[in-house]
Parts: C-alpha cells; sequence; structure tokens
C-alpha cells in the first residue's frame, strides 16, 4: 500500500520537474496578488499588519486552485488515468499519491514562500511562524478538497471557472481557521485553538476526499 | 404486500411517473393557494404590530420559510441524488436536477428579504453575521451545482457528477456552518443576536408556519412541473413520449 503511494508520488513528481515553469508560475502568481494588495489599500504598516493574514491566505487558495486542473488533466489526455482506473490497486489509494505530490508542488513552496512575503506585511516573527505553520498543516485539505472538484470538472467544458465554483465554497472552513490561526498570533490570543481544528480538517479532507475523487474519476472516465 | 412494493418502484420510472406528476401539479398549486391566503390574511390582517419592531417585521412571513425551505430542499435534493447515485434510478437524479432552481431561488430570497428587513431593524442591507453568511454559501453552493449539471452535456454523467457535488456539499454543510459561526463569535461582528427571538405572539406563528407550508407546496408543485419537462426532454426518443407530444396538438 504505502509502495504504491511512494510510487504514484515519485511518478508525479518526476512529471513536475520536468515541467517546472507550471510550478513557478503558480508561485509567482501567489506572490503578485499578494503584492497588489499593499497597492490597492495603502502602505500603513498597521493597517498591512490586519490585512495579512486574510490575504496571504486568500492569495494561497487562489493559486492552490490554480493549479488543480493540471492534477488529473494530462493524465485523462494521454489515456494513463484509464490505465491507472483499470488497475488492480484501488483508485483511491492512487488519488492519494496524486493529491500527496499536488501538495509537495504547490501547497509546500507557498508555505514556504508566504514568510517572505510576511515581512512585505510588517508581521511580528510570531506571527511569521504560525503563518508558515498554519500553511503547511492546512494546504494539503486544499490540495485533498480540490481533487474532488478536478476530478468533477474533468474533461468538462469552462472547467477552470466551474472549478472555482465549487471548490471555493468548500474552503472556506480551512480559510476561517488558517486566517484565523494568524490572526490569533497577532491579536495576542495563540493559535493554538485555530491550528488543531486546522489540522483536524486537513486530516479529515485528506482521508476522506480521495473516495468521492476516484467516484469522479470513474464518472468522467466512462 | 408485495404488490404494494411492486406499486411503488412502478413509480420510479419516468413513463408512469410522468402522469402521476401531472395529476399531483395541480392538487399541490391548489394547497399552496390555500396555505399562502391563510397565512397572509393572518400575517397582515391578524396578527398584532410588534412592538420593538413595528410593521416592518411582517416580512418574516416570507423571509423565514424561505430560508427553511432552502435548506430543507439542499437535503431533499442531496437525498435524490443520492439515491440516484447509489440505485441508477434515473428520475430521482432528474428530481435533484429539478429541486436545484428552486433551492437557489428560496436562498437568494431569503438573503433578499433578509437584506430588507435588516436596513430598518439594524439600520444596515448587511453583516457577517453566522446565519446570514452561511446562508450566502449555500446559495453558492447551489449555482456550484447548477453549474456543474448545466456544462455537462451527457445527460447520465451529469447526474452522477452532480450527485457527487450534492452529497460531498451535504456533509461538508455542518462543519462550514459551525467554522462560520466560531469565526464570527472571534470576530464580535455584529452587536445584534439573532438567536434570542422574543417571544411570538401565536397569531404570528401560525401565520407564519401557514407561509411555510405555502412555499412548501408550491416547491413540489415547480419541482414536479420542472421534473415533467425534464422527462420529456430526456425521453425524447422513447414511443411514449411522441405519443404524448402528439396527442396535446
Amino acid at each position: 500500500m504505502l509502495k504504491l503511494i511512494v510510487a504514484v508520488v515519485a511518478r508525479d513528481l518526476h512529471l513536475a520537474m520536468r515541467r517546472r515553469a507550471d510550478i513557478v508560475s503558480a508561485l509567482f502568481f501567489f506572490i503578485i496578488v499578494v503584492s497588489l494588495f499593499p497597492l490597492g489599500v495603502g502602505p500603513e504598516p498597521a493597517l498591512l499588519r490586519q490585512l495579512a493574514p486574510g490575504v496571504l491566505w486568500v492569495a494561497a487558495l487562489l493559486a492552490t486552485m490554480l493549479s488543480l486542473p493540471r492534477l488529473f488533466a494530462d493524465d485523462y489526455r494521454d489515456g494513463t488515468l484509464e490505465q491507472l482506473a483499470l488497475a488492480p490497486q484501488p483508485l483511491g489509494l492512487i488519488v492519494l499519491g496524486k493529491v500527496i505530490a499536488h501538495w509537495l508542488v504547490s501547497g509546500l513552496p507557498l508555505a514556504l514562500l508566504a514568510p517572505v512575503l510576511g515581512l512585505q506585511f510588517d508581521l511580528s516573527r510570531d506571527a511569521l511562524w504560525v503563518l508558515t505553520g498554519s500553511l503547511l498543516l492546512g494546504t494539503p485539505a486544499l490540495s485533498g478538497i480540490g481533487a474532488i472538484g478536478a476530478a468533477l470538472t474533468l474533461g468538462v467544458r469552462g472547467g477552470g471557472v466551474l472549478l472555482s465554483l465549487l471548490v471555493l465554497p468548500l474552503y472556506i472552513p480551512v480559510l476561517i481557521f488558517g486566517a484565523g490561526a494568524v490572526d490569533a498570533t497577532v491579536t495576542g490570543l495563540g493559535a493554538q485553538a485555530h491550528l488543531s481544528l486546522l489540522a483536524a480538517l486537513t486530516l479529515c479532507g485528506v482521508f476522506f476526499a480521495p473516495w468521492p475523487t476516484a467516484a469522479a474519476l470513474r464518472i468522467a472516465l466512462e | 404486500m408485495s404488490n404494494r412494493v411492486i406499486n411503488w418502484f412502478k413509480f420510479a420510472s419516468p413513463q408512469a411517473f410522468y402522469p402521476l406528476a401531472g395529476k399531483m401539479i395541480p392538487w399541490f398549486w391548489a394547497l399552496a393557494a390555500v396555505f399562502g391566503l391563510a397565512g397572509l390574511y393572518l400575517g397582515f390582517l391578524v396578527a398584532p404590530t410588534d412592538a420593538q419592531q413595528g410593521e416592518g417585521y411582517r416580512i418574516i412571513f416570507l423571509h423565514v420559510p424561505a430560508s427553511w425551505l432552502s435548506m430543507f430542499i439542499y437535503l431533499v435534493m442531496a437525498f435524490w441524488a443520492g439515491l440516484g447515485l447509489a440505485f441508477n434510478f434515473r428520475l430521482s437524479a432528474m428530481m435533484a436536477t429539478a429541486l436545484a432552481p428552486t433551492g437557489a431561488l428560496f436562498a437568494f430570497l431569503s438573503l433578499w428579504t433578509g437584506a430588507l428587513w435588516g436596513k430598518p431593524m439594524w439600520g444596515t442591507w448587511w453583516v457577517w453575521d453566522a446565519r446570514l453568511t452561511s446562508e450566502l454559501i449555500l446559495l453558492f453552493l447551489y449555482v456550484g451545482f447548477i453549474a456543474l449539471q448545466s456544462a455537462i452535456d451527457d445527460a447520465r454523467r451529469a447526474d452522477r457528477a452532480g450527485a457527487i457535488l450534492a452529497l460531498v456539499g451535504v456533509v461538508n454543510v455542518p462543519i462550514i456552518y459551525f467554522s462560520v459561526k466560531w469565526w464570527n463569535t472571534l470576530h464580535q461582528g455584529s452587536s445584534v443576536s439573532l438567536t434570542k427571538s422574543p417571544s411570538m405572539a401565536t397569531t404570528m406563528l401560525w401565520g407564519m408556519l401557514l407561509c411555510a407550508l405555502a412555499c412548501w407546496m408550491y416547491a413540489i408543485a415547480v419541482a414536479l412541473m420542472r421534473v415533467r419537462t425534464i422527462i420529456l426532454e430526456r425521453e425524447r426518443h422513447t414511443d411514449w413520449v411522441r405519443a404524448e407530444l402528439i396527442g396535446k396538438e
């Protein structure tokens, strides 16, 4: 079981490394969106400090969503997905491997990049730590829940816009607790409760999401 | 006993359900009209003016039923969609498709009447209260469902993809509701508490219940009308639909 997941992750990472531009452009999207906010609302440090958690998290949500269509689209186009669905191993596990690989190339870089962007918003050191931690904890849930949407919109016309309609409402709890954790640190309340809930969401999301995703993939492949 | 079971399953076929729905629709319209008139009579002519809110409170006779129905219809829709997914009943998947626009309409009505009520009562069209926010998200979920189904051309695939989305949505609704609620309490958003409703006069309550029944009957009637259209559209290649359409001309 573990071997299967590792094999899928390794394969997807290998493929992603051949198309590094995709990963980098999603990251730059994140950077650009975050940098637009100070230009839009003005450079007062107090205001930016207050906005930072929400802005960084919303930008992370959008950047993750942007990279979601690639989760299955390439494999669907060249027929690999059909082969994977025919494999004797459960499709859910394969999906789990793909979700992990997606997180490694989209969520993880976002989390590592976030503290640098947080500096632009004049966040304190503690808040930067919590921001990184909350993104590390929360982005796997984004990849997991997003996989459902990506599978449902596979090969559907207008897939990109549709995907955002389906997935963004489901992302709301992650956004609330993720941004809330940083917010609580900034206001001095302590982020523990938020981080625990965020971890719970991630565990549930990553654990349960592969099933509906696998079901949706089978529907798309018919 | 076995006879009765067979009778029930008979109506799972679109062909058998089509005339039955046609017979039921006028009844539900009539019930909707009766309940609606009685509820509005109680609400506008009998119920006393509220001591704190004046006449403006009367919008609850539409607002509360619309909110209830918007949530209830989502559950019913997910139920039919799940049934369709599990047992491959075509009709129940069509039912889910037929219910979605009505649910979205009620969610929108609930938000709209809520805004109309909020302006004189709270002095603002919108607050980021937990209930308002989750109602808004419910509207988003409906829109996502409708958009997904209309984007897929193959009807069977649309049914099943929509069903998965509806089921995922149903699991998520409580999570979303509680997260929004906690978010709201943390932010100390609105100072107005919706939960502490003042004890209501009995006539008001009756008026509201009657209006809720009227909305419910309306929802059933409209969903049945829509499902009849969907049946005709999807079964147009069959002989009975052709006979039905020729008979009408």
